[in-house]
């Protein structure tokens, strides 16, 4: 199929960057998203031109590093799934596709698709872990788990930190990634010596960061590639108000 | 040379405590006077970077990715192996040292081998402290599930994703370092050439890949934690960014490459489905013990809809060639076998390269909604990326390039043979010989880093003056100069063919020539492609953009440069290696029924290889096997 492509292209975090459009010719079905943007590049380099530069690494849709926005919308809009698992078979031949990074105030953006994300490392640096030593902890099973918990826990700690909640969301808030781990460790026994202080910590550095609040949009949940529900948001809400007593 | 692993003597099951003991410590008030570099935030060089800092170390970790949490780790998927008997199964700390060492096809250090299984049990409890949700049954307690190469349950996990939790454990804990301002993490930055004055390791140069700037940084040890390099073989399941890069500038500064031919190639993966594909992607090797492998009896065939192929014009050639193990052939077996029909002319699929793996029979004696919940999201994967449901049409897979059993020469202590240079998980050569089992990779990149490297690099530490040689040392400037002469000439070449044009060349005649099965005259074959593509490579390839800016085709360019002179070495290994063990199969080398034959008498030694230059000749070292506690045996699979 032969597809017309709008990207952003900036050179750098201080130039103004615009939507430039390309053809791409002879793409396959069976293509990732991201081979497609391989071919397009491989034409540029060969016509002398600077390549699009976006982040990706692992292919297979854990990583977390790759961070488009499709169409206007984040990770192209597919039900659980990163760019790198979207496939030329979702478009169709004469397609136009705009393609765009995360926007918003705490990614600034580093060239091209490319934004800066070490926003979230601050978040979790803030207290996403439990504070245990390595070495001299107690046996794996002198703490029992119920299955509930265990699989509640799990579900939250699915995140893979891309952001694509950040860039879906209409105040760039960041309350769905910062959830995912408050709850998961909240509900875990490891975890709830310090769960005052961790949500506290971490919503603070949140707010530093420049995310905005949470005005029940749920488009985070709509683009989470991982399917992270809403309900850990709420699980943050009660947690914080549990901190303040 | 014959080289000296300095394993521990005496009784093995006392060898780690013993040398624990042995060893020197450094005081608490001195520790943060040492500088350790760590590169690589995987499971190894995240977990090692965390304990350390920890125990006071002035540590600096850097990673390619824009977090530390990015590492392929993240990728894996079935489980992590633990001597926990939990299950009450009969399993033990030395069983699970004797499957790793028979699984290995007898080629790794029995030492080092009983420390992990040993510390496999400090990693669980380590990871459930962290908050890492692994399964649990309906009781709170943890769950287990069986994996190949073992007849117990020892396998911990935490749904298909085990990898990305235990990394996220170790994430967690690096950044609680973090924020106490032990460790200083350097995202984005890649290392592109080790410091070495004196034959002694003090720091490295890296390339900033947000600004392009070349920077200098000391440190009193350097800790290479920088993951396996089968993307020599261009197509395989590690991530775009995996490279030989950091262990092949350490090797190029005097560090020994051991068993580089040893690579896995894991049996079911996806199917390539055309030239411009980029990346393969691994299926659970679970699905084989309800699936069954085939490809059509006649060539005329491979075209039909596998439905329209009648029962008797299917050969089922893993069930007709190892009737006792059939289906469950294991890893390197299976592999090859799938080779063998497609070089036949009889594979299926786009390009003719792939084998069904068929549920039909398993469905109808069980069910399709038991087969949905042993393997539902598998099957929704392999749907995602072909757009075939697999419950009514044979899936297809084909065998790709996994894991490097292979990597740095290191010692009992995980040093190399250069002083102050550590490595660590899958980057070296110790724990997996020719051929590793499935879940163990989680358990030694784990151990190195929480239980290995805490305590043996403080035996290197106390015996040196911290902060001796520091950036304004003449090394630093060199080695800088060196790293910017080699981009300006990538950048002035300004040749025809794009990076990833000749990467995939390299990779063609890599997989052909020293992939599944190698011979004599394939491994000359492609001892003489990889010069001719480095010196078209070198001449020829075309690098767009400047080196002070993010550029993400410099970046390709240097780690192919890497891979084009590593190449060579590996295929040197395969050559050299006049046997058939584990993932390394020569040809020449097999029983009359297609087994791997090893030569013990000749071939129990860790090959090591010394870098001389381009163009010049490796030499080899060599460290003895010795087997003071496992049988040398045949593996049979009969």
């Amino acid at each position: 199929m032969n597809l017309t492509l709008h990207v952003w292209r900036q050179k750098g975090p201080q130039d103004k960057g615009k939507l430039e459009t390309y053809q791409v010719k002879g793409v396959s079905e069976d293509q990732s998203f991201l081979e497609m943007l391989d071919d397009l590049n491989e034409d540029l380099i060969k016509g002398g031109k600077d390549p699009v530069a976006f982040d990706h690494d692992c292919r297979e849709g854990i990583c977390g590093m790759c961070s488009q926005v499709i169409n206007g919308k984040a990770h192209g809009g597919q039900e659980r799934t990163t760019v790198c698992q979207l496939h030329m078979r979702s478009f169709n031949d004469g397609d136009e596709i705009f393609i765009e990074p995360w926007r918003a105030r705490a990614f600034p953006i580093q060239k091209d698709l490319i934004v800066d994300r070490n926003a979230l490392e601050v978040v979790m640096q803030s207290g996403g872990y439990t504070s245990c030593h390595t070495g001299g902890v107690a046996d794996g099973n002198a703490i029992l788990i119920p299955k509930p918990d265990a699989d509640y826990a799990m579900d939250a700690a699915e995140c893979i930190g891309c952001g694509a909640c950040v860039a879906s969301c209409p105040n760039s808030s960041a309350m769905l990634y910062t959830s995912a781990k408050v709850a998961q460790l909240a509900v875990l026994p490891q975890g709830k010596g310090e769960a005052k202080a961790r949500v506290k910590n971490m919503t603070e550095a949140m707010l530093d960061e420049g995310f905005g609040n949470c005005t029940n949009h749920y488009e985070c949940q709509e683009a989470c590639p991982k399917g992270i529900n809403v309900k850990f948001i709420a699980k943050l809400n009660r947690e914080y108000m549990k901190s303040m007593v | 040379m014959i080289l000296d692993g300095k394993a521990p003597t005496g009784p093995i099951e006392k060898s780690w405590d013993k040398h624990r003991f042995d060893m020197k410590l450094v005081n608490p008030a001195n520790k943060r006077k040492f500088k350790i570099l760590m590169v690589g935030t995987g499971l190894a060089g995240g977990a090692g970077a965390a304990s350390l800092g920890e125990l006071g170390y002035n540590v600096e970790a850097f990673c390619y990715q824009d977090s530390a949490r990015r590492a392929h780790s993240i990728a894996a998927q079935g489980g992590i192996n633990a001597a926990k008997n939990y299950p009450n199964d009969g399993d033990s700390i030395y069983r699970l040292f004797y499957d790793t060492i028979k699984g290995g096809d007898f080629r790794a250090r029995e030492a080092d081998v009983w420390r992990l299984a040993q510390v496999s049990n400090n990693i669980i409890d380590q990871c459930v402290a962290q908050g890492v949700p692994f399964a649990r049954d309906y009781a709170g307690y943890l769950d287990n599930r069986s994996f190949g190469g073992a007849q117990v349950s020892r396998t911990f996990y935490a749904r298909g994703q085990t990898g990305q939790q235990l990394l996220l454990g170790a994430y967690s804990a690096l950044s609680r370092q973090v924020k106490a301002g032990t460790v200083k993490l350097h995202p984005r930055t890649e290392m592109v050439d080790l410091v070495v004055v004196d034959g002694v390791a003090r720091g490295i140069t890296v390339r900033n890949l947000i600004t392009g700037k070349l920077e200098s940084h000391w440190g009193d040890a350097v800790v290479l934690a920088t993951g396996g390099y089968v993307n020599v073989f261009y197509l395989s399941t590690n991530a775009m960014g995996c490279s030989v890069t950091a262990a092949w500038k350490a090797a190029k500064k005097g560090a020994y490459f051991a068993n580089p031919c040893y690579t896995q190639i894991h049996p079911t993966c996806i199917p390539q489905h055309g030239d411009k594909q980029s990346k393969l992607t691994l299926m659970s090797e679970s699905l084989r013990n309800d699936g069954r492998c085939w490809v059509p009896k006649k060539k005329e065939d491979c075209d039909k809809a596998p439905g329209d192929i009648p029962e008797e014009d299917r050969d089922y050639y893993l069930e007709r060639k190892y009737p006792s193990f059939g289906n469950l052939a294991p890893r390197d077996i299976a592999s090859r076998a799938a080779k063998e029909q497609c070089d036949d002319e009889r594979g299926v699929g786009p390009g003719k390269r792939g084998v069904y793996l068929d549920y039909q029979t398993a469905i109808d004696r069980v069910g399709e909604s038991t087969i949905a919940e042993r393997y539902g999201n598998l099957f929704e994967m392999y749907e995602k990326i072909t757009d075939e449901n697999a419950y009514q049409r044979p899936m297809r897979i084909y065998p790709a390039p996994h894991y490097s059993m292979g990597g740095l020469w290191v010692d009992y202590n995980c040093m190399s043979n250069v002083p102050g240079l550590f490595v660590l998980g899958e980057a070296n050569f110790s724990v997996h010989g020719a051929n590793r089992l499935g879940a163990s990779a989680l358990m030694q990149g784990l151990a190195d880093g929480y239980f290995v490297i805490p305590y043996t690099i403080a035996n290197y530490l106390a015996g040196i003056t911290p902060g001796t040689i520091k950036e304004d040392h003449p090394a630093f400037k060199e080695s800088v100069d060196q790293v910017e002469e080699d981009i300006n000439k990538l950048l002035n070449i300004n040749g025809k063919k794009t990076v990833s044009e000749l990467h995939r060349e390299l990779g063609k005649v890599m997989w052909e020539d020293a992939g599944m099965a190698r011979s004599d005259a394939s491994l000359k074959n492609a001892l003489q492609r990889i010069p001719e593509i480095r010196d078209e490579f070198w001449n020829n390839v075309n690098v767009t953009g400047e080196a002070g800016e993010i550029n993400q085709q410099l970046e390709n360019a240097g780690r192919l440069a890497d891979f084009l002179e590593f190449a060579e070495v590996f295929a040197k290994d395969a050559l050299h290696r006049e046997e058939s063990c584990g993932g390394h199969f020569r040809t020449e080398h097999q029983t009359d029924d297609g087994e791997a034959m090893r030569d013990d008498e000749n071939f129990a030694y860790v090959g090591a290889w010394e870098f001389k230059g381009v163009d010049k000749e490796p030499e080899l070292h060599k460290e003895p096997l010795k087997f003071e506690n496992v049988k040398l045996a045949v593996r049979s699979y009969k």
